[in-house]
Parts: C-alpha cells; structure tokens; sequence
C-alpha cells in the first residue's frame, strides 16, 4: 500500500492528513514550515456553517444560495451545495477536539459577514485560524505519534513526476540540507494562493509562493479561473505587505466612509441600504476605489469602528484592537482608520473536480491553491471551510486508489532539485510584481493587460532565469491570458472595456492548459446540478 | 536614519559563528528588523559594511505581522520577532544573533525541531471528544494562541534543549488539553506534565514579559499546575 504525499501543512494539508490517519492510511504531510508558521493562522474573521445557533430560521441552502450568488454564479453548485451541506458538521467536528470558537449553551456563536443575510460565521475573536490550526494540530501529533502521519517538515516541492497523465510521486528538497529525496505515491496539494507572483503586495505570507501551483501547471495541470483574484475592501499597509482589518470589525458595525465637501458620505450604506458594509468584497473594493476617486472627495476611505460597543471589542475583536495600535498607532475605538482594498485571495487555481481531483490522476489540490467553490468573488468566512472540507475529499479520493500500483517513480530524476537551491530574484519578482499590479488591479482593460503580457514575455526570453522563475513567469501569463480572454465584467474581475456581465458568453469556466510552449485558454461549461443540488 | 546591523552569521551547522556589519538605512518610524533584513537580502549583490561582497543573510519569516512566530531572533540581546522589533527603538547600533538553544542551520534561522518533539513526548493531544463549556472557552483560547517561537524558552533559566523541563512552549498548548480531557484520561499528560513541566518550572516567570504573542503565561500555569498537580493531591476524593 503507498503512502500518500501532502504538500503543504495549512488546513487543507493538515484536514487531509487527519482524515486518511482515521481510515488508517498512511500519509507523509511535507511543508517547508511548520504548520504554526502556515497561512492558515493568518485567517481572521471566522468559519461558515449554517448552524442556525441564533434563531434566525438559517440553513444550509441558503448558504449555498448565498455562495452561488457571491461567486456570481461560476462555481460548481454540485460541489457547493456538498460543501454547504457539511459545514454545520464540519464546525461540529471542529468543537469536537476543543477548538476554541465563542461558545453559549455548548453552542458556537455566530456573527455577521459580508454577502450574508443571516449570521452564520463561527469565530475565535479575530484570531479563528490561530485557533482552528492549534487543534487540528494537537489531532495530528496524535498520529504522527502513531506513525500514521509523517511529518516532513522544511522540505520543498520542487518536481511531480508525472508521464501517461499519472503522478508517479515526487521530489522533494531539504531546505535546511539541501538533500534531495524522491517519494513514490499519489499527492495532494495544499499550498495556497499565488503570493509571490504579488511579492510585498498581498495580505498572505512570504512562504505561500504558488511555485507548487506552477510546477503543476508546467506539468500538465489545468489550472482555471486564475483572473478572478480577491481584493479586501479594508486592508492597511504595513512594512513589507498589507494587513488585514477583518470583515468582522464591519460585520460587528464598523461603517465605511469617505469625505466628501468637508462631510462624512457613507456610500456603502447609501447605495446598498440592505446589506451596506457588508456586501460581497468585490463589490465593496469597487466602491472604496471608486469613492477614492470622487470629484470633490477627499481621496481616501475610512472605516469607523468607534460606533462598535465596547463588550464586542472585549469579547470579539481585542486582538484586532491590538493589532491597529500596534501597527498604525491609532485606537480603533477612539478614531477611525484609514483602509485601500488589497490582494487577499486567488479564487482561481488548479482545476479539480467536485471530488478536488485533478486532470492527472493520482494528483489532487485542495485549499487555496485549489479553485473550487469561490466563483467570481469568494464570500468571508468560506475560505477556512472550504480548505478543511476540500482537504478532506482529496483524501478520500486518494484512498479510493490507494491499492492500485502505478504510484511509483520509474525514473529517478531528483538531480534537478539542485537547481533550487539558492536560486533566489528579488529583482524578477518585484519587476514581476509591478507589472501585474498594474495591470491586474480592480479595474482592467485590453490595453494594461496586452502591455503586461508583452513585457512578461520578454523577459522570459532572458536565458539567466531559473528553473523557479521561468514557471511562475509561465503562471503570470496564463493570468493575464485569462484575463484578456474573459471580455465580460464578473465578481472580482472588473472590465472597464467590458463593463456588463456576459452570461451567455462568459458563464464559464477559464481553463487555462501548457501545450509545449503554448499557454492556451479555453472555456469550459459549469457543470450542471445534479442530484439533491438540483431541487434548491 | 542610518543604522549598523551586527549580525551573527555561520555558514552551516558544522561551521564557526563570525560577526558580519552592514548598514541600512530606515525611511519610516515603522521599519522592523524582518524589513531590512529582506531589503539587504533583494539587492542583486550583498555587500557587508567594510564594502566585501558576501552570501545573502538567511533568516525564516512567513506572515511578518506576528502571527506565525518564524522570524523569531535575538536583537539587542532580547529574544523576540524581527516583524516586531523597530528600528527606532533599538539603537544606531543593532546586535542581531539567532536563538542560541537550538541549533543552527545557517544564519538566523534555527531547527526548532524539539518544540514538537516535546510535545509528543508529553502526550500533548486529546483522546476523546472536548466537553464544550463556555466558561473555560477563554483558558482554551488563550492557550491556543503559542507560535512555538521559542522566545520563553531562549531567556527561561532553567530549560536547555536535552533537559527534562520542556518550558511554557509545552506547557501552554498542554494546557487546553489539560483542561479539555475527561477526568479518567488524564492520566498520562498529568503524570507527563509533572515531569516535564511543573518540576522544572523555577516560576522566574522571565518568559512572561517575553512572549511575542502576550499570552497569559501564569494564569495558564495556575491553572494546569491545579488540574495536574494540587487537585491530584488534595481533592483526590472529591
């Protein structure tokens, strides 16, 4: 029997790992750090789960309607109709190994977030990824003791060994030793978002490269969706990357303003009245862009959470609190803050079934690196969720082929990981970075993206890139190619040449495929609902 | 400003520390140590203070907002997070060394590898199912909250990487456990906890002001030496 190989130790990795330890197989859970350092204890706001704990009549087909609608429609609905049915037993499970969300009458309490009528997001003040990981991380040491889970940590991907449209295994490098090791077996994915292709720019951690997802790419993976990238409305800069100010302070009543004549205009609540503040992000970016751009404005947006009552900063948001003091020196309880949108999410990614298999058999993504479930604009609150859930059906799809005995490397190749040793550009990820930047910002058009494409082109031509930089160069452009290609307006991808959504055209999926050289962008059909998902 | 970075290099495990110099300039009041340790590290080519050219500096870092514990160092002689230590409160002169109880790989950067092993060692996992009780939720946040750093354990007296005392970093994450696990399965992580923690513990509490995250270190500590050792002790009966 193989063991199975995990890339990546966030959520996703570590759900996947626990979920083939209970049906005791056997899994090597490989990350460059240790699962305290991943992204996944940067997640702030919470997780969603129709629990309906607060007597407001919620379920889970409203969860999912509210998903649908939120991802504009371009998500599988049969995969997140599956993911909104399992949620409440998810967060269950969640309570189950003591994780610590806000509890009442053995209970989770549930709070606000954006793009969601009822209240449906369990939380752990601002601090429910921290959280979640301690416990999914005490569950694991328990295998890892028993031998079940294999913990490689410091250990970086840097080949799939893929022929026949099969993932034989892999190879992977020692960072501390530089020592290359090959590993037979099927792999799942769990490497999070596309950070580096945006060095300095996103919300994310420095580890969270995306070279995993290009090395896949490269190797023959589809990856789909990648235009659609979310930026958060309310976000701050900081030395060397942006940080986040959750959604909660506005799900708990933090209201956006800007100034206009001298006067306070709160313009989400004005052309929103229903959902105000809190509508989907790609809708409040927008705003907040546009309202910085205001004639007679004063060009800058705020977010006022002197209106939150002092038990909710207390029991919801101390950490939150912290965080503004420590950062922008300015207490959020006395004087508002100055907030931009910025980079936070990829909803696109690597292209996987609702079963989170991808195109190669034998190999499967899940977590961010993953798209699935998010459509056009990722709801708050579902991130966490969907990694946990998505994590969990890689692996159960893994086992269902755990007996069979193609898995195996049949050449050994794991000399090309001394290519990534020291193999470091800063130069070429910021010059990368500020290409993409301008071109993938809120609000896009032929011209910005041709250009960017054109000069990504070019210095991919320079024969002194590395093995590392070249593919995500490739990643790059098959971004700005689905962008290009997608001449509608949709969720977080905002046309300003094509400012109408285009269902007729564009109610697709982008697929984006390597063909020798070639980056080629195709659209294919949403999958149609089937089943239980077919009577909402 | 102008200040001059002096940083305790070693080229790998096997090799002797040396002092190496460079100097950086700082724009705002907000620049951190994690910020100019990259900047050096982007430019094309590192030179050191004496103009020599030289190996990039190598350091972990992953969220850079004190929230995964990776850059975690010694900085003008107190351990702390590079993400968290501005330059404007250290001096024109900045000593930057890697935490000295484990060992080195390379640089800054560190093998923390027995923070984990210590926490399978004291049986640091729930073995059956968590009894939900919203008057314990704030003991289960607050020690959920370590980044296994290693700060506490850098400035604590009395915990080497050998040593049967395994310091807060074991003991903050064993004491959601310890206050999660039915009465019956305690067994094991009481009897662990004793060895490795309540008898090593000095109670100089030096890792209380230090921990980067400012977790409640002695309410914690109350309350797991209750649960593991007095309550064992006196309320055997009850």
């Amino acid at each position: 029997m193989n063991k199975i190989n995990i890339i990546g130790a966030g959520l996703a990795g570590i759900s996947a790992a626990i979920t083939l330890a209970e049906k005791n197989y056997e899994c090597r859970l490989i990350s460059a750090a240790s699962s305290e350092r991943a992204q996944s204890v940067m997640a702030e706001g919470g997780i969603n789960a129709a629990l309906d704990t607060m007597g407001e009549n919620d379920d889970p087909i409203q969860h999912f309607q509210d998903t649908m609608k939120g991802g504009v429609y371009l998500a599988d609905p049969n995969a997140v109709y599956e993911l909104c049915i399992n949620a409440p037993d998810i967060v269950k499970h969640l309570c189950s190994i003591g994780a610590a969300l806000r509890i009442k009458d053995k209970q989770p309490i549930l709070r606000n977030f954006g793009g969601q009528k009822k209240k449906r997001t369990a939380y752990a003040k601002s601090s429910t990824g921290k959280i979640l990981m301690s416990a999914l991380i005490d569950e694991a040491r328990k295998y890892e003791v028993s031998g079940l889970i294999q913990r490689y940590p410091h250990h970086e991907l840097c080949s799939l060994h893929i022929d026949n449209g099969i993932c034989r295994g892999i190879s992977i490098i020692d960072i501390y030793t530089n020592a290359a090791i090959d590993l037979d077996g099927q792999t799942i994915l769990c490497t999070g978002g596309m950070n580096s292709l945006f060095s300095g720019m996103t919300t994310g951690t420095t580890i969270n490269t995306g070279d995993v997802t290009a090395e896949a790419f490269y190797k023959g993976a589809e990856l789909a969706n990648l235009e659609f990238i979310q930026y958060h409305p309310t976000t701050i800069s900081i030395p060397q990357k942006r940080c986040l100010i959750s959604e909660a302070a506005r799900g708990e009543g933090g209201r956006l303003f800007t100034v206009i004549n001298n006067k306070r205009s709160y313009f989400m609540e004005e052309k929103y009245p229903e959902l105000g503040n809190l509508m989907p992000r790609d809708v409040v970016s927008r705003e907040i862009a546009k309202a910085k751009q205001l004639k007679n404005g004063c060009g800058r947006v705020y977010l006022d959470m002197t209106v939150i009552d002092e038990e909710s900063w207390k029991n919801k948001l101390s950490d939150l609190r912290d965080e503004c003091i420590d950062f922008l020196n300015t207490d959020p309880m006395k004087e508002p803050v100055e907030v931009s949108p910025g980079i936070h999410y990829f909803m696109g990614g690597i292209n996987v079934d609702k079963k989170h298999r991808t195109n190669i058999k034998g190999l499967y993504a899940a977590g961010e690196c993953a798209c699935q479930y998010h459509g056009a604009n990722r709801l708050g609150g579902n991130s966490m969720l969907g990694a946990l859930y998505g994590g969990k059906k890689a692996a159960e799809s893994a086992a269902e082929l755990i007996n069979e005995g193609c898995f195996a490397i049949t050449d050994k190749i794991q000399n090309t990981c001394s290519s990534y040793i020291n193999d470091q550009d800063y130069t070429i990820d910021k010059h990368t970075a500020e290409i993409l930047k301008n071109a993938l910002g809120i609000f896009r058009n032929e011209k910005k993206l041709s250009s960017a494409y054109d000069t990504l082109s070019n210095l991919c031509e320079r024969r002194t890139l590395s093995e590392r930089h070249k593919k995500r160069l490739v990643l790059a452009r098959a971004m700005l190619l689905s962008a290009l290609n997608r001449r509608e307006s949709r969720g977080s991808h905002t046309r300003e040449d094509y400012p109408e959504k285009n269902d007729e055209k564009f109610l697709k999926t982008s697929i984006a495929s390597l063909n020798g050289n070639n980056i080629e962008i195709t659209l294919r059909d949403i999958p149609e609902m089937r089943g239980n998902a077919n009577e909402v | 400003m102008k200040y001059k970075l002096i940083i305790q290099r070693q080229k790998s495990k096997t090799d002797k520390p040396y002092i190496q110099s460079f100097f950086v300039e700082a724009d705002t009041d907000n620049t951190t140590v994690a910020a100019v340790l990259s900047m050096l590290n982007s430019q094309d080519e590192l030179y050191d203070s004496e103009g020599k050219r030289c190996d990039k500096i190598r350091w972990e870092c992953s969220c850079l907002q004190k929230k995964c514990g990776a850059c975690a160092m010694v900085i003008n002689g107190r351990p702390c997070l590079a993400c968290d230590a501005r330059l404007i409160n250290l001096g024109s002169e900045i000593t930057i060394q890697p935490l000295k109880k484990f060992p080195v790989i390379a640089d800054l950067m560190i093998d923390r590898g027995i923070l984990y092993e210590n926490l399978k060692e004291i049986n640091a996992w729930l073995t059956d199912e968590a009894y939900a009780d919203e008057k314990r939720n704030d003991i289960l946040y607050e020690a959920s909250r370590c980044l296994q750093c290693g700060c506490c354990l850098e400035i604590c007296p009395n915990f080497y990487t050998e040593g049967d005392f395994f310091g807060m970093a074991a003991m903050v994450p064993s004491a959601r456990i310890l206050d999660e696990l039915n009465d019956k399965k305690k067994t094991a992580l009481k009897k662990e906890y004793s060895k490795h923690i309540y008898n090593g513990c000095g109670k100089s509490l030096a890792c209380r002001d230090i921990c980067p995250a400012g977790i409640n270190i002695e309410k914690l500590l109350v309350n797991s030496n209750t649960i593991a050792v007095w309550k064992s002790l006196f309320l055997r009966n009850k």
